[in-house]
């Protein structure tokens, strides 16, 4: 270990000001934008302040006791938690059934991934306007098949039982995509030798060589995969901001989205720093375990 | 014996295709959809929703209305001009500072290493919050600037480079230096080349997540000229244009296909992005 040291340091050059001097731009902006801002907004958590007013005071933690009695905050959470728990698995499920079926077969594998991953790429909010109009409740094709099927017509957005649900639909076909992708990549590391030896064994038909081997082997793919489309969904924002508002009634509130309300539209910065904050750790703790398991994932 | 095998091969994967097909063509309905209703005229739409396109008549009406109800040639070109400047400044400021932390050491390097990671953590509508307040009290609001100058430093386009210049072997940079061959020399000539692919991945990564932005824009803008694409839709379906679907569908197909296609052109570099960084 020593010696490895040793030679990593003849080689490099000696401490000085060069390699400072290459990285004072992205030091100072890294600052500048991303801790700074960090450091002001936990402190901001606890003060009144309110954009445009001149004074503020110190509160403590009043903003965060406020919160839990908050029932838009409580709700918004609420809400952000259902949204993951449909999607996330949704997505999940679907991606590693579109990944086995896409290794399954020889050909068109390339076309396969691009139509799945089509949604994760092309902008949201133009593609959100196009499911208004085929779920809207009265010009909406989806609708059109339903009533000719002979079932009541849906107000799938503007319906505050399946408002949020149809988001989670939504959220789900555009991150399949990239649950695919993941799940192709950890397919792609498993060693044939394992199913060579598997086939020995009599472990032949698909469910049963899924079962007992592809998807114990997938683990670590797994959980990374499980990590990060939390984190995505956590930050659930366009299709409320473009679709709902929040509404009807709130029912699509999320985390994010009550944060910018709070923020933006009624300028309780004070206030939203608390909510930022509840965010920020939530997704915090995720990241590090995404990473946890992003270095796992590299051992297979 | 080898034939019912083989036979049995051929039926799962035709099983498979069918199944892939089948789910492909979910996927895709909104794409279908959008295409479907720009090649028909309003009447169409309204009369016969679920009827096959007569002609291409109706195109050029429906694209003319989408660039004639809102600035949309404004709104494509605001949001070309703040991917391409971001994505320059971003790469300018990333690649000396991974350089420098794979292959430099100096005073607050770890610290450095450390504040990368964390800002890897950090989900960017946090310090948002304060970065717009600066910008509101010095009335930078609602520009180019502001809607560049919060992304310009990007943890993740660090860290990817760094990993990747830590391998470039250390002789050569010390052979190029004995040459007499500066600082940015080395970065230009020896580096570049190197992390071409990660500049490419990272690059397809950055524009399409800044064009697809929302978030920001939807803060930081409050004139109609400023609008990035996404933005520029919302205005769009909430003008007086808002309910003409042909051109709405139309503005959708032309917001949508930059991106489309850079994703078509460099799928590779972007499903390579994807499974190192999980990001979108």
């Amino acid at each position: 270990m020593r010696i490895i040291n040793n030679t990593r340091f003849s080689v490099r050059p000696h401490p000085g000001p060069r390699g400072l001097i290459l990285a004072a731009p992205a030091i100072f902006l890294l600052g500048c934008l991303l801790i700074a801002p960090v450091i002001i907004v936990l402190s901001m958590s606890l003060t009144d302040y309110n954009l445009g007013s001149i004074n503020f005071t110190f509160i403590g933690l009043n903003n965060y006791k406020q919160l839990l009695d908050d029932p838009h905050a409580t709700h918004a959470l609420l809400n952000t938690f259902i949204y993951i728990l449909i999607v996330v698995p949704a997505a999940f499920i679907t991606g590693l059934f579109l990944a086995v079926r896409i290794q399954a077969v020889f050909h068109l594998r390339r076309f396969y991934e691009i139509i799945f991953f089509l949604p994760a790429t092309s902008t949201f909010v133009s593609m959100a306007l196009v499911w208004q109009y085929l779920l809207h409740g009265r010009i909406g094709p989806v609708n059109e098949l339903i009533v000719q099927l002979g079932f009541q017509r849906i107000d799938f957005l503007t319906d505050p039982a399946y408002a949020l649900p149809t988001l989670a639909v939504i959220g789900a076909w555009q991150l399949t995509g990239q649950t695919t992708v993941l799940f192709l990549a950890g397919l792609a590391s498993l060693p044939d030798e394992i199913y060579q030896a598997a086939s020995l064994d009599g472990v032949e038909s698909g469910i049963d060589r899924f079962c007992k081997i592809t998807f114990p082997m997938l683990g670590p793919t797994s959980l990374f995969v499980l990590v990060t489309t939390t984190v995505t969904a956590f930050q659930v924002f366009d299709s409320v901001a473009a679709l709902t508002k929040g509404g009807p009634g709130g029912a699509t509130e999320t985390l994010l989205y009550r944060i910018y309300l709070e923020a933006y539209q009624f300028t309780n910065m004070g206030y939203a720093c608390a909510l930022s904050v509840v965010f920020l750790c939530l997704i915090a703790a995720l990241s590090v375990l995404q990473i946890v398991t992003a270095e796992k994932k590299v051992h297979y | 014996m080898k034939s019912t095998f083989a036979l049995s091969k051929v039926v799962s994967r035709s099983v498979s295709h069918s199944t892939l097909l089948f789910m492909g063509l979910i996927f895709l309905t909104p794409f279908i959809w959008m295409v479907l209703v720009v090649l028909k005229s309003p009447d169409q739409i309204f009369s016969n929703p679920f009827g096959l396109p007569t002609g291409l008549k109706s195109v050029k009406d429906n694209i003319h209305t989408a660039f004639t109800a809102v600035p949309m040639t404004r709104f494509l070109m605001n949001g070309a001009l703040v991917v391409s400047i971001l994505l320059i400044l971003q790469l300018t400021v990333a690649i000396p500072a991974a350089y420098a932390l794979a292959k430099f050491e100096f005073t607050g390097r770890r610290m450095f290493m450390m504040a990368v990671v964390a800002g890897l953590c950090i989900p960017i509508q946090i310090p948002m919050l304060p970065v717009y307040i600066g910008l509101a009290y010095s009335g930078m609001l609602d520009s180019y600037f502001s809607l560049i100058f919060p992304f310009i430093i990007s943890p993740f386009a660090i860290f990817m480079l760094r990993q990747q210049i830590k391998s470039f072997p250390d002789e050569i940079i010390q052979a190029a230096r004995l040459d007499g061959l500066s600082e940015s020399g080395i970065i230009l000539w020896l580096i570049l080349p190197e992390v071409r692919p990660v500049i490419a991945a990272f690059s397809v990564f950055s524009v399409t997540a800044h064009w697809n932005d929302l978030y920001w824009p939807l803060i930081t803008v409050s004139s109609q000229t400023m609008a990035t694409p996404p933005l520029g839709m919302l205005y769009f379906r909430d003008g007086d244009m808002g309910t003409n679907y042909g051109a709405l569908m139309a503005g959708a197909i032309i917001t949508v296909l930059p991106v489309m296609f850079l994703f078509l052109i460099a799928q590779r570099n972007f499903v390579k992005g994807i499974s190192v960084s999980g990001h979108k």
